[in-house]
C-alpha cells in the first residue's frame, strides 16, 4: 500500500480513530496487568483488602511456585493437555479439513455441524458431560453396559479416569475451531497448483504430503500458537465439571488452580504469581513453536 | 458431473458423519432427556420418549417456574448487546487506523494488541475489580453498574481479537476505491462509513457474532461482579441450576436446552458470516 495517499495525510484524525479502543485497552488490560505484577511480589490477604507491603523476601511467591505440590499437579496436568490439545485437537481437525476438502456434496454441513460445539458455553457443555459421564445411569455408562463392554457402572471420575474424563470434553468442543482455520488456509491453496502436480502423477497422500502440508505450514504454525496458549488457559468446562481440584488434589489445571487460590482461598498475591507463570509460559511456548514451525520467508 | 463412489469417497464420508455425530449426538441425547418422565433417564435414556410412555414437560415447567429465565435472559442481552455494538464501533475505528495511516507508533500499538490477546482474564480481574470498587460501579447495589461493570472489561477483553481480525479484512480493501471517493470530495469519515463499512460487512458480522456469544456464555467475569439475584443472567443461572438441582436429572436436561436455544437460532441463521469471517485474522497471525 502507498503511504503517499494524500486521504490519509492529515494524521491528526488519528486520534479519533485510535483513542477510544486504546483508551478501553490501558484501562482495562494493561494497567491491570502491572498491577498484577506488583501484586504477584506484594502481600495480600482478601480480595477486598489492600496489599500490606512487599513480601519478605519480595520473591517469596516464585520460590512458593517451585514448592507447591498443586501446582506441581496442576503444571504435569496442564502439559498433558497441551500435548493432547497440539496431537489430537489440531490433529483431528487436519485430518477432517483435508477430508472434508476433498468432497463436494455435504460440505457446508459437516463444517457447519463441527463448528457447532463451540458456541455453546462451556458452562452448559460442563452440564452436559456431567450427564453423559454420570456414575448411575449417565448416558457412556449405559452406552457401554448396552453393548456389554462393562459389566458394572464405571466411576469416570475416579483417580484411575479422571484425566481423560476431564480433557476430552475440552479437546472435543475446540476441534471445530481448528477446523475451520484450516478449511480456510486450505482454501486458499491455488487449484491449478493441484493440476499441475497431478499431470506429474503426484496424487494422494503424495499431495497432501508434498504440496498440502508445506503451503499449509504457517496456518498450522497458527493453530498450534492458539492451541497452546488456549489450553493454557483453561477454566469453565473443567471448573464446571469437577470443582476444585478433583479428585484428591490430583485434577488440578493452571487456570483453575490459580482461580482457586485467588477467590476461594483469599491468596490474591499467590495467584497473581500463578497468572504470571501462566502468561510467561504462553509467551515463551507459542514463541518457541513460531521459531521451530514457521517459514522465514512468509508474512 | 456426477462421479462414481469409491471405496475411499466412501471412507471419507463415513469418517466425516462418524464426528459429525459426535457433536450433534450429545445434544440430541439431552434434548431428549429434557421431555424424559423423572427418574426414567437413569434406566433408559436412548428411547425417543413418546406420548404415552415416559413423555413428559414437567422438567420445563418447574424449570420456569423454579428459575427465573426472563429476568436472566433479559440481563444476558443487556450486556452482550451493549458488547457487541461498541466493540464493532471501537475496533472499526482503530483497526481502519492502524491499517491505513503510516506513523510512528504503528509497530507498537499492532504489538500491543497481540499482547492484548495473551494476557488471561484472571489476571486481570482484581485489578479492574478494586478499580471499578472505587469508581463506585462494581459491587454496588444498583442492578444497571453491576451490569456496566461486567460490560466494560468484556469490552476491552474482545476488543483486541476484534480489532486483529478487522485489521486482516480492511486491508484486503482496494485503497484506490478510497482514494477515488477522496478526489470526489469525501473526507475521511465519508470513506470509512461509505467504502470500508460495506465492503467488509462481513468481517463486521463475524466480529459482532463473536463478540455476542463470548459475553453471552462468559461464566467467570459474570460471575465475579454479578452477586445480586436481580443481575443473575443466563450463565449465572445456569451454574446456580447445577448446584442447586442435585440429583434431578430432567431439570438439568431441560435448563441446558432453554440456554442453548437462543444461542443455536442465532447460530444457524448467522452460521456462513461465523464460518467465513472468523479465520481471515488468525490465517494473518
Amino acid at each position: 500500500m502507498s503511504s503517499s495517499s494524500t486521504l490519509y495525510k492529515r494524521k491528526g484524525l488519528l486520534v479519533v480513530f485510535l483513542i477510544p479502543a486504546f483508551l478501553f485497552l490501558i484501562l482495562y488490560l494493561y494497567y491491570p496487568f502491572l498491577q498484577n505484577i506488583i501484586n504477584s511480589f506484594s502481600h495480600i490477604t482478601g480480595l477486598g483488602t489492600p496489599a500490606q507491603g512487599l513480601n519478605d523476601p519480595w520473591w517469596a511467591n516464585y520460590a512458593e511456585l517451585f514448592r507447591d505440590p498443586n501446582l506441581r499437579t496442576a503444571l504435569g496436568n496442564t502439559v498433558i493437555l497441551t500435548i493432547c490439545t497440539v496431537v489430537f485437537q489440531v490433529g483431528v481437525a487436519l485430518i477432517l479439513a483435508l477430508l472434508v476438502d476433498s468432497i463436494r456434496v455435504g460440505a457446508q454441513v459437516f463444517r457447519t455441524l463441527y463448528f457447532f460445539p463451540i458456541v455453546i458455553s462451556a458452562t452448559a457443555l460442563g452440564l452436559m458431560f456431567n450427564l453423559i459421564f454420570l456414575f448411575n445411569g449417565g448416558m457412556f455408562n449405559q452406552l457401554l453396559m448396552n453393548l456389554g463392554l462393562i459389566s458394572q457402572n464405571v466411576d469416570w471420575k475416579d483417580l484411575d479416569h479422571f484425566l481423560p474424563t476431564m480433557l476430552t470434553p475440552v479437546m472435543w468442543q475446540y476441534v471445530g475451531f481448528y477446523f475451520v482455520i484450516l478449511v480456510t488456509g486450505l482454501n486458499n491453496i491455488p487449484q491449478d497448483l493441484y493440476e499441475a502436480v497431478a499431470m506429474d502423477g503426484c496424487v494422494g497422500l503424495n499431495k497432501v504430503r508434498y504440496v498440502t502440508l508445506p503451503l499449509l505450514r504457517n496456518v498450522l504454525c497458527t493453530c498450534l500458537v492458539l492451541a497452546i496458549t488456549g489450553a493454557l488457559k483453561v477454566f469453565d468446562l473443567p471448573w464446571v465439571m469437577f470443582g476444585p481440584g478433583m479428585p484428591q488434589n490430583q485434577g488440578w489445571l493452571t487456570g483453575t488452580y490459580m482461580y482457586h487460590q485467588t477467590f476461594n482461598r483469599g491468596n490474591v498475591d499467590y495467584g497473581s504469581t500463578i497468572a504470571m507463570l501462566i502468561v510467561v509460559l504462553g509467551v515463551v511456548l507459542s514463541n518457541v513453536a513460531n521459531r521451530v514451525f514457521r517459514s522465514r520467508n512468509d508474512i | 458431473m456426477r462421479k462414481k463412489l469409491t471405496p475411499a469417497k466412501a471412507c471419507t464420508y463415513v469418517v466425516l458423519t462418524f464426528w459429525a455425530l459426535t457433536t450433534l449426538y450429545p445434544f440430541v441425547w439431552v434434548i431428549l432427556n429434557s421431555f424424559r418422565e423423572k427418574g426414567m433417564i437413569r434406566k433408559d435414556s436412548f428411547s425417543i420418549p413418546l406420548p404415552g410412555s415416559g413423555f413428559t414437560m414437567d422438567n420445563y415447567a418447574k424449570a420456569m417456574d423454579r428459575f427465573d429465565f426472563g429476568n436472566a435472559y433479559f440481563n444476558s442481552l443487556v450486556v452482550s448487546i451493549s458488547v457487541t455494538v461498541v466493540v464493532v464501533i471501537l475496533a472499526g475505528l482503530a483497526a481502519y487506523g492502524l491499517v491505513r495511516y503510516r506513523f510512528k507508533l504503528r509497530g507498537l500499538c499492532y504489538s500491543l494488541i497481540m499482547a492484548g490477546m495473551m494476557f488471561p482474564v484472571f489476571s486481570t480481574i482484581i485489578p479492574v475489580f478494586r478499580m471499578e470498587a472505587a469508581w463506585g460501579i462494581a459491587s454496588s447495589s444498583n442492578r444497571w453498574l453491576s451490569l456496566l461493570a461486567v460490560i466494560l472489561p468484556q469490552i476491552a477483553g474482545n476488543l483486541c481479537f476484534a480489532i486483529i481480525v478487522l485489521m486482516g479484512f480492511i486491508e484486503s480493501v482496494p485503497i484506490e476505491l478510497e482514494e477515488s471517493a477522496y478526489v470526489d470530495g469525501c473526507n475521511v469519515f465519508q470513506v470509512y462509513f461509505h467504502i470500508i463499512m460495506p465492503a467488509a460487512k462481513s468481517s463486521f458480522a463475524t466480529v459482532a457474532i463473536f463478540s455476542f456469544l463470548w459475553s453471552y456464555n462468559d461464566l467467570f467475569t459474570q460471575n465475579f461482579f454479578l452477586r445480586f439475584p436481580q443481575e443473575k443472567t443466563i450463565t449465572l443461572l445456569l451454574n446456580e441450576i447445577s448446584s442447586q438441582a442435585g440429583v434431578d436429572y430432567g431439570l438439568m436436561a431441560a435448563s441446558v436446552v432453554l440456554i442453548v436455544i437462543p444461542v443455536l437460532v442465532v447460530y444457524v441463521m448467522l452460521q456462513k458470516h461465523i464460518i467465513k469471517g472468523l479465520t481471515a485474522g488468525a490465517i494473518k497471525g
